[in-house]
């Protein structure tokens, strides 16, 4: 192999495995390490300028972080990376005076986002300190889009959602409330210097069966009915329930109808409890709370009497693959079972729905209508209009609109100043050795063997009783730096110079995991078999060093090292340094323009 | 000095051998040996050949005298008995404890202080006598502890690290060990483990005074240009003779290579040693000609490594003495005192 090229800051990039699994990229250990030396402003902050809404997030992250957490693959548990996040919203204090500053001379250039939601306003975020004017149309009466309609209270409670959406709207957003959009025509002829529509995936999928229509009364729409409840419309349910669907709208629908009324609350899946999309933790809280979920049961008729509804009837099924090795759902021959119920909550999906946007204004959709979204630039076929969040690639999450924000907001800064889209920033990164004395570093390098701390929930009673209490109660300051100190610090980085080696053995010998090799080259599959642990997931990198004087080469395989520093520690000749990765992702602003 | 303790963590594909333990319960604690010591990598390379041979650590006993090399049993086997004995004397109280307790494994760790200088007259009489033990010399021609003064096997004409050059003679400790009798005797290197841990495999298999002499770079005091025992010098110097394999089990031996490559040497326990052979013209069985071998390899400037002699009948102190098999530290007070009628019978017997 030739040797490892550390200067493409994508490979030190992809080590820090949390940071690489971010949609947003942000320096994860960076701002761990900060919570454990209780500097949780500074923490706070390093989140802020790179996701925007670490309360939110810290409460409702999708948390691709925590499955990639190297950790995972030391031992059993990830870091309670999202946890810790929000342990930085919790204490931060007062940080308005590290703030963007907005200048009061605008640039002159207006941008209109549609709907208020997590990518709008990362864009508006993002550009308002660079003197944009932005516009933002909401339909409804508030700022926060998904995060206010469909996230309950009990998960992320008002004042933090309302703190950190006004954090953006103080820096100067008009914000057009309760005005829906329903021309881009329109809006495009009010000549904004560009559009960016972040209004989501706004329509619940249906589930057309015999009853349906006739007894609709009592069948609602998961993320409909979620709104409502936010919005204080909907305050009561009835006493038995059916969640159907597997997915975090199904788990935030029962949830919130046991707080409102609900005694027997089944969720009903389709599938498997495994195949579930919903994340494990979603679905450990709602069983936590006393509520079933049922599996392989396709649902057949909502049973009604003269409209009023009974019952829903499912059939029940196994999974068998096919003839062609596919996965499929077929009856066990069972009878149907019949489940007894006074509501039905509908939560099988949800849809993009582009019906304001007219075909023929030069903006391409495909097959499955969507917008035709370029992935880097988030620009659609027109070139004033972007698209972001929900609203551009279907139903993802919070982390990933504010990822499309970021993007976006680059793009329109880069367009407005005349400049190729295509040409993306590159990300800033420092490398800066650790060392502070012969076997010192400025980070803990003794890694903690606790196993994964668990958040303390408030009595169960109690949370049950009110749809705004919060149910998880964060970390306090000492659970915070236990759960902290088992962050294995994966950005400070094990640099080998190879001109500096004697090939003595004393990094072999001392790593604890078996990650260093120093044997003759080869190519990959070649090498990957003959080191001393052979590697076994080949997605991680082997770090390759240049030819030694024994004309061996150095190969360490990134996939369990611990950064503990031993190998650096024990090497004579500092020929292994332990130096700290940042890289923060480029944002709007001169530094995105070439 | 590194302070954090060595992580418990290790990697999946680790193995447990026979004793239900994996290569990391054989290591000791967190070495505080200068970093990059090749004391180390012997340490390394022990734990490694006690953990392959699947030893339980409780049957080891370590011991060793003073300086850098004898502090080395710290790091290694930490679960087995251990005794860190006054400067040069490991020998004397390795007989003494092999003596009383003929059952367990002994491996005795000293320096080229400990034991070509104020150890020296031990070193000989416990192989002339063929303690059963693994004797390794961690020889870096300097003693590192007291900063770097030049030590008895450091080669004439070569350089101390500010250029003072030694006029003396170099005491080897190979050809010591060979004409004293040692029945298995091997050199090898720190930064060659491939070669190193069959050979300390293949001396805890044996039974009598087996020498180890591995050379070990000190990086902190001789380690540069001058210097014969260098990472550099010994790489650019080695001449390996022969390849060991310490075949435990009979019924693996399938003789594939060619004939007059390889020679299967079968130790009274059953072990065999093969030895894939590197240089044809020489025998390690032959204890005249090894030694001739070693002199003239030795006057051209080369370092000779590998199994360099290995009796095929070795006998041990306890087969001198005709001790019971019975370890003597087992033996109650009737077998060991057996009263004044007994020995008036024997005193009788010799009048």
């Amino acid at each position: 192999m030739d040797p490892t090229d550390i200067e493409n800051p994508d490979y030190f990039h992809r080590v820090v495995d949390c940071q690489w699994a971010c949609p947003a990229h942000t320096p994860v250990p960076e701002y761990i390490r900060m919570i454990a030396a209780g500097q949780y402003a500074d923490a706070y902050m390093v989140n802020w300028r790179s996701n925007v809404f670490p309360g939110i997030l810290g409460r409702t992250c999708d948390r691709p972080c925590e499955p990639a957490c190297r950790r995972v693959r030391v031992e059993k548990e990830p870091v309670a990376i999202c946890r810790l996040k929000r342990v930085a919203a919790d204490y931060k204090g007062d940080i308005t005076d590290r703030l963007p500053v907005v200048p009061t001379k605008k640039n002159g250039r207006r941008i209109a986002c549609i709907g208020a939601g997590p990518a709008s306003l990362t864009v508006a975020r993002d550009l308002l300190p660079q003197g944009y004017e932005v516009v933002i149309y909401e339909a409804d009466p508030k700022a926060g889009g998904m995060m206010r309609t469909q996230i309950p209270k009990f998960r992320l409670p008002e004042s933090v959602l309302d703190e950190e959406v006004d954090l953006v709207m103080d820096l100067g957003v008009e914000l057009r409330a309760g005005q829906k959009i329903d021309s881009l025509r329109a809006l495009l002829a009010e000549n904004y210097d560009a559009i960016f529509v972040g209004c989501g995936a706004p329509r619940g999928r249906e589930l057309p069966l015999p009853g349906r229509e006739e007894a609709k009364a009592h069948i609602h729409i998961g993320i409909d009915w979620l709104s409502s409840v936010s919005f204080g419309h909907t305050t009561k349910i009835g006493k038995r329930v059916i969640v159907l669907g597997g997915g975090n709208t199904a788990m935030d629908c029962c949830r919130s109808s046991m707080r409102l009324g609900g005694e027997k609350v089944t969720v009903v899946v389709r599938s498997g409890f495994e195949e579930m999309k919903a994340s494990p933790w979603e679905k450990e809280d709602a069983m936590h709370e006393g509520i079933p979920i049922l599996n392989f049961l396709v649902p057949q008729e909502f049973v009604h009497e003269k409209g009023e509804l009974r019952a829903v009837r499912f059939q029940k099924v196994k999974a068998e693959k096919d003839a062609k090795g596919r996965r499929q759902l077929v009856t066990t021959g069972e009878p149907d079972v019949i489940i007894e119920c006074d509501d039905v909550l509908v939560a099988v999906g949800q849809e993009n729905s582009f019906p304001w946007i007219e075909r023929d204004i030069g903006l391409e959709f495909d097959k499955w209508d969507m917008p035709v979204v370029n992935e880097k630039t988030m620009r659609s076929t027109h070139p004033r209009v972007f698209f972001g969040g929900d609203a551009a690639f279907g139903p993802k999450n919070i982390i990933w609109a504010v990822a499309h924000g970021h993007e976006a907001a680059v793009s329109i800064d880069k367009l407005c100043n005349g400049e190729d889209l295509a040409h993306r920033p590159r990300p800033a990164v420092e490398v800066i050795s650790q060392k502070m004395g012969i076997h010192e570093w400025s980070y803990d390098n003794s890694p903690s063997n606790d196993a994964r701390k668990k958040v303390p929930l408030r009595d169960k009673e109690v949370a049950l009783k009110d749809i705004r209490m919060e149910v998880e109660l964060g970390f306090d300051d000492k659970l915070a730096y236990e759960e902290a100190q088992r962050c294995l610090n994966c950005d400070v980085q094990t640099v080998f110079s190879d001109r500096l080696c004697i090939e003595c053995d004393a990094c072999v010998d001392i790593c604890p995991m078996d990650c260093i090799t120093f044997t003759g080259n080869g190519e990959e599959n070649d090498l990957r078999a003959r080191l001393r642990a052979p590697a076994l997931i080949k997605e991680q990198a082997l770090y390759v060093s240049g030819e030694l004087k024994t004309t061996r080469v150095m190969v360490k395989d990134e996939d369990v090292c611990l950064h503990c520093g031993l190998c650096a520690e024990r090497c004579p000749t500092g020929a292994w340094d332990m130096q700290k990765y940042i890289m923060e992702m480029t944002q709007a602003g001169s530094a995105c323009r070439s | 000095m590194t302070w954090i303790a060595r992580p418990k963590f290790h990697h999946a594909s680790l193995t447990k051998n026979e004793q239900g333990c994996t290569r990391r319960d054989y290591e000791g604690t967190i070495s505080t040996l200068c970093a990059g010591c090749g004391h180390d990598s012997i340490s390394a390379a022990i734990v490694q050949a006690f953990y392959e041979l699947s030893i339980a650590p409780h049957r080891v006993a370590k011991l060793s005298g003073i300086g850098c090399s004898s502090k080395t049993p710290t790091y290694f086997l930490g679960a087995s008995h251990g005794f860190n004995s006054v400067h040069g004397r490991m020998p004397s109280v390795l007989t003494g404890a092999n003596l009383a307790n003929r059952d367990l494994i002994y491996i005795g760790v000293s320096g080229d202080g400990d034991s070509a200088s104020i150890g020296f007259g031990q070193f000989a009489h416990s192989i002339r006598r063929g303690v059963d033990m693994i004797y390794i010399v961690e020889n870096n021609g300097v003693y590192g502890l007291t900063k770097g003064q030049r030590s008895a096997t450091a080669d004439e004409g070569t350089t101390m690290k500010k250029g003072e050059v030694n006029t003396d003679k170099p005491i080897d400790m190979i050809s010591m060990a060979i004409k004293l009798g040692a029945s298995y005797v091997g050199r090898s290197f720190s930064g060659d483990k491939e070669q190193l841990i069959p050979l300390i495999k293949g001396a805890i298999q044996h039974r009598g005074a087996a020498f180890l002499d591995v050379i070990s770079p000190c990086v902190a005091f001789n380690n540069h240009a001058g210097s014969t025992k260098s990472y550099d010098w010994v790489r650019e110097h080695n001449e390996a003779v022969n390849q060991l394999d310490v075949m435990m089990d009979h019924e693996e031996m399938v003789l594939q290579q060619s004939p007059g490559t390889v020679e299967d040497v079968a130790q009274p326990d059953g072990t065999v040693l093969r030895l894939h052979k590197i240089a044809m013209d020489f025998d390690p069985t032959d204890r005249i000609k090894a030694l001739d071998y070693l002199e003239r390899h030795a006057a051209e400037g080369e370092l000779v490594t590998g199994l360099l002699y290995v009796d095929r009948k070795p006998k041990d102190l306890h087969d001198h003495l005709g001790t019971v098999a019975t370890p003597l530290n087992t033996l109650g007070e009737s077998d060991l005192c057996p009263g004044a009628k007994t020995l008036s019978a024997i005193n009788a017997s010799l009048r």
